[in-house]
């Protein structure tokens, strides 16, 4: 049995295992090791709390059922779960850091015993962390279901812009608040009930607004934006039960998808808070589907399978730079067989990954190694820029804004700015698509007509798969 | 914009056919090159253009006459003939008066002009309301035209062959050997100048198994150097000597005398230089002294490259292979035209690149576009109006343009985050301003707050910080295992629920029940995160692999 002392001291173990586990996850080699010092961490504080002076005998049964229960499930899942449909499962599994903030909150005010030792200013700062941890928990709830719906592709795409949707926010912000003092000022649980009862739902709502408002190719800032969500609202809880290994967790996990969201809005040129707002650029997407000037113009040099082939066996050095589009068409396994022939005969071929390619960060690293693709031909955005004029062919496979010569030349265009990969630099690129639809940020892409540029219509896995035919052959 | 006046009426052809391409016999004893070859006629014909030959004009870099008809040219019988028919002339050698008096009025001429040199023939062209072309007047900086680049596909090709002339005059290997005979030792070679011209020297040099060294003065070379094979000298004295344009500019004095004393010391140890220095507009720096040849071992061999510009060397004979101090000293001038058909090839090459670029319609007619920066450039005479010098390019040069990639890569820190701070440092007034704001709520919090929750608080903040600093190290490819791994580590709330999970026998107004079942679902939903965050991150990061 765990004295408090002792349940304190292996949250402090806990804790230290936790900042370890991030810091492992810095290189791949180390990225194993970092993971089993998070479930060893994990272990820890679930023990020392379930063996703590804070549960008795008869909670066990109950802890016991509870844990098989959400145990079994979440290992079915990450069993059976394609690493093309990562991004949903970590948005749903947010929703459940939200919904288990909101049920702990509850729990919390519902139960007496823990307000007990309250009085004047700390029943006050008490009551206001419940209040504050059952809002974030519900905005992460239920902004998490929704963006599990947009990449799961169960909700459309498209931003959902209602008119006047900032100030609808802005009230109910204001209402929140109301709400608050309303709540403050309660003094039985169940003059309490309704100011929250208000706001959950409120939270709700605006959870739902905010991820609906937003589009799909900025849906990486949104997955790491409830990332940090879900990481304040274990935080908040921490507050509430004045736990301080579920501060530092909350904050560590909170700091930790801030600072995706920023690379994610940094590598699409958008500010954070426009990300937010929702919709895409609102003050820059009224011209681009006019088109204005810079609408490119000219022809697109369709390309053959075969042809395709007889450029890749020709070349001397080869980049890829995969897209969402790989991972719909799960083409990966058939781009690694074309490497794989490749780096036999000898080209160099490499990789190029732009931060944002794919639905949340890192997703298309993580396709890669499961197509068994090594990691070290995989290269960042930055790595490989410079290299483009040296090489032979570019792919770019089911991408598309990410590779806009327009993010640089047409300060007009609504991703000006966005850095992208100069695919365009290199002797010739083959640009693979299924049509001449535009990306997610419907902007259209000079690329398809420059001169070095040809286009390979079709789906991705079926073309690749007649171009390793041919290349075989 | 039209120019050459495409009349066709001279030629006697229709005038849809397309402007007229004459490429004439080199005049200039020993010039063994021509404008165009074979390979090259075919693709001009293709542009829109026809090509006539004057007879024999591929002889000295043995291409017949046959060979050119087979690829669609005509042959001309006479350097008059060809002149008055040719809307465009392509040319290697400057023009001689007598050639320019072949030329048509209002005709294009595409050829080595050095229009700084040679002002009379400037004056001679204008009058006879040319538009000339000088190959050696392109803006190398432009990286679109390099293609163009006569002067270095020539250079390249020359010092190519200064090393086969070196080798030649030299009584031994380049390579060193261990022979039945006893042992080899190799060559060692000293490159002065490491330009286009001094870096084919070194490759070949390199290729036959020397041991190559070379000095510059410019610094940003080194790299060149030594991705060709060579080693790279450096000059005792701290100077940057990058002209404009990619040449060499003159150096201080201090540094001429460090550099004398490091060429007096190659001097010494070496069997081979091979001078290539030359700066633009000047006389080819007096490098290698009497005494320095003087100094060297016997048979030892020097290749003045710069032999057309009075020589790098004291002792340098222009056009001509000495013996002095028992060292052999060669002079060529000629040295790209003796590797007459490699040289021909690549200059046709060149100008077929720059017909390209005049003649984007693929029509036939050449467009001289003013606008474009490189043909700007090239163009000295326009209708008979001197243009040269041209305007200096708008774009700097690649040497000098040293602000955008060092801008490039603070913005890329910022957005990729290896730097440990993460991102370029903020304007001081934003920095300002937010340090106002932190310490306006910090004192807030300060004057509100409990003890109890400042001490929470300090964890907090102090949490906040240590996340941050780890996550900037955290690569990009992994991401997403972070992501699910901190989505694993947020089910640390089920704390929160197993603390509030036990019924309290005692506590009195505590619904018990409904607090459990709350729990309860809160540890569920917990257990699901818990488990199958840290399985799939585990699964995930399994599969990187080397």
């Amino acid at each position: 049995m765990f004295t408090t002392e002792l349940a304190t001291v292996s949250y402090i173990g806990a804790t230290i295992l936790f900042i370890l586990s991030l810091g492992g996850l810095s290189n791949q080699e180390t990225a194993l090791r970092g993971n089993l010092y998070g479930m060893i961490g994990m272990a820890l504080a679930v023990l020392a709390t379930v063996f703590g002076p804070q549960v008795t005998w008869a909670g066990l049964p109950w802890i016991i059922v509870a844990m098989l229960i959400g145990g079994s499930i979440g290992l079915y899942a990450a069993r059976t779960v394609q690493m093309t449909q990562m991004p949903e499962l970590v948005a749903l599994m947010h929703s459940m850091v939200g919904l288990a903030a909101m049920l702990v909150g509850i729990s919390t005010f519902i139960d007496p015993e823990a307000s007990k030792g309250f009085l004047g200013a700390a029943k006050s700062i008490h009551e206001m962390e419940i209040y504050i941890g059952i809002l974030i928990g519900a905005v992460t709830f239920s902004g998490s279901i929704v963006a599990f719906g947009k990449l799961s592709g169960r909700i459309g795409g498209n931003p959902l812009l209602l008119p006047g949707r900032h100030w609808l926010n802005l009230v109910g912000l204001l209402v929140v608040i109301y709400f608050g003092r309303e709540f403050m000022n309660a003094h039985t649980i169940q003059d309490g009930i309704i100011p929250l009862a208000v706001m959950a739902v409120i939270a709700l709502l605006f959870g739902i607004h905010m991820v609906m408002a937003i589009g799909g190719a900025d849906m990486p800032v949104v997955v790491s934006m409830l990332n940090s969500y879900s990481g304040w609202a274990a935080a908040a809880t921490g507050f509430m039960l004045s736990n301080d290994l579920l501060i530092v967790t909350g904050a560590l996990v909170g700091s930790s998808g801030a600072i995706l969201s920023y690379i994610m809005c940094k590598a699409m040129a958008r500010s954070f808070i426009s990300v937010i707002a929702g919709g895409f650029g609102t003050a820059s997407a009224a011209p681009a589907p006019a088109g204005g000037a810079a609408q490119p113009a000219g022809e697109v040099t369709p390309i053959s399978a075969t042809e395709t082939a007889e450029l890749l066996r020709e070349a001397k050095s080869v980049i890829i730079v995969p897209g969402y589009g790989m991972a719909v068409a799960q083409a990966q396994h058939t781009v690694y067989e074309i490497t794989k022939f490749l780096r036999g005969k000898g080209v160099n071929i490499r990789f190029g990954i732009h931060p944002v390619a794919g639905r949340m960060p890192g997703h298309m690293n993580v396709l890669l190694a499961e197509a068994k693709v090594p990691y070290d031909i995989v290269f960042e955005m930055d790595e490989l820029n410079d290299d483009f004029p040296k090489t032979d062919v570019v792919m770019v496979i089911g991408a598309n804004d990410i590779v806009n010569p327009g993010a640089q030349d047409d300060p007009t265009s609504p991703i000006a700015g966005m850095p992208v990969l100069e695919v365009w630099k290199a002797k010739t690129s083959i640009v693979m698509k299924r049509s001449m639809a535009s990306g997610y940020a419907g902007v259209d892409n000079p690329l398809f007509y420059k001169e070095n540029n040809r286009m390979l219509f079709g789906d991705a896995k079926k073309m690749l798969d007649e171009v390793l035919v041919v290349l075989k052959s | 914009m039209q120019t050459g006046v495409p009349t066709g009426t001279t030629s006697g052809e229709s005038p849809k056919k397309g402007q007229r391409i004459g490429v004439p016999r080199e005049i200039l004893p020993g010039e063994k090159r021509v404008a165009t070859v074979p390979e090259v006629v075919e693709k001009l014909i293709k542009l829109g253009f026809s090509v006539a030959i004057e007879a024999g004009a591929g002889d000295a870099a043995n291409m017949s006459d046959e060979s050119y008809v087979a690829a669609g040219a005509t042959v001309v019988p006479t350097a008059a003939q060809l002149w008055a028919e040719s809307d465009i002339v392509f040319k290697v050698c400057v023009p001689t008066p007598a050639e320019v008096d072949l030329m048509r009025e209002g005709g294009i001429l595409i050829d080595f002009i050095w229009p700084g040199q040679n002002p009379e023939l400037m004056k001679q062209l204008a009058a006879k309301k040319a538009t000339v072309l000088a190959i050696d007047a392109l803006p190398r900086m432009l990286s679109r035209a390099q293609k163009m680049d006569a002067l270095t596909s020539q250079a390249g090709v020359a010092g190519y062959r200064a090393v086969i002339e070196a080798a030649n005059a030299f009584g031994r290997f380049f390579a060193g050997q261990i022979t039945a005979a006893g042992k080899v030792a190799p060559a060692k070679v000293f490159i002065a100048g490491a330009g286009v011209a001094g870096l084919a020297a070194i490759g070949t040099a390199v290729g036959l198994g020397a041991i190559v060294r070379a000095n510059d003065t410019r610094a940003e070379v080194a790299d060149q150097v030594i991705s060709m094979g060579g080693e790279f000298v450096k000059v005792d004295f701290e100077e940057e000597g990058s002209g404009g344009g990619g040449y060499a500019k003159v150096m201080s004095e201090g540094f001429q005398q460090a550099q004398r004393d490091m060429y007096a010391k190659q001097a010494r140890e070496v069997d081979i230089i091979i001078t290539t220095a030359l700066i633009p507009g000047r006389p080819a720096p007096k490098l290698i002294t009497a005494e320095m040849v003087r100094s060297m071992k016997p048979g030892s061999v020097i290749v003045d490259m710069a032999a057309e510009r009075g020589g790098n060397c004291e002792l340098t004979v222009p056009g001509q292979a000495v013996v002095v101090h028992g060292v052999t000293i060669v002079g060529y001038t000629d040295l790209a035209s003796r590797l007459a058909k490699q040289s021909s090839t690549l200059y046709g090459t060149n100008l077929f690149r720059l017909a390209e670029e005049l003649c984007k319609a693929k029509d036939g007619v050449a467009n001289i576009n003013m606008e474009d920066d490189a043909i700007r450039g090239l163009t000295v005479i326009k209708d008979g109006e001197i243009t040269w010098p041209a305007p200096a390019p708008k774009l700097p040069a690649a040497a000098t343009a040293a602000p955008k990639p060092v801008a490039a890569p603070s913005a890329k820190k910022g957005g990729h985050g290896h730097g440990g701070g993460g991102g370029e440092p903020m304007a001081g007034s934003k920095l300002a301003i937010m340090f106002g704001v932190a310490a306006a709520l910090f004192w807030l919090v300060g004057n509100s707050a409990p003890p109890a929750f400042l001490s929470h608080f300090t964890v907090f903040v102090l949490a906040c910080f240590v996340g941050y600093m780890v996550v900037w190290n955290v690569k990009p490819a992994l991401h997403t295992p972070l992501m699910s791994v901190t989505n694993a580590i947020s089910s640390i709330i089920a704390i929160g629920a197993l603390v509030q999970v036990s019924p309290l026998a005692g506590a009195v107004g505590r619904p018990n029940d409904w607090i459990s079942w709350v729990a309860a679902a809160g540890i569920v939903l917990t257990a699901i995160n818990m488990f199958g965050g840290f399985a799939v991150t585990q699964r995930m990061l399994a599969m990187f692999r080397k």
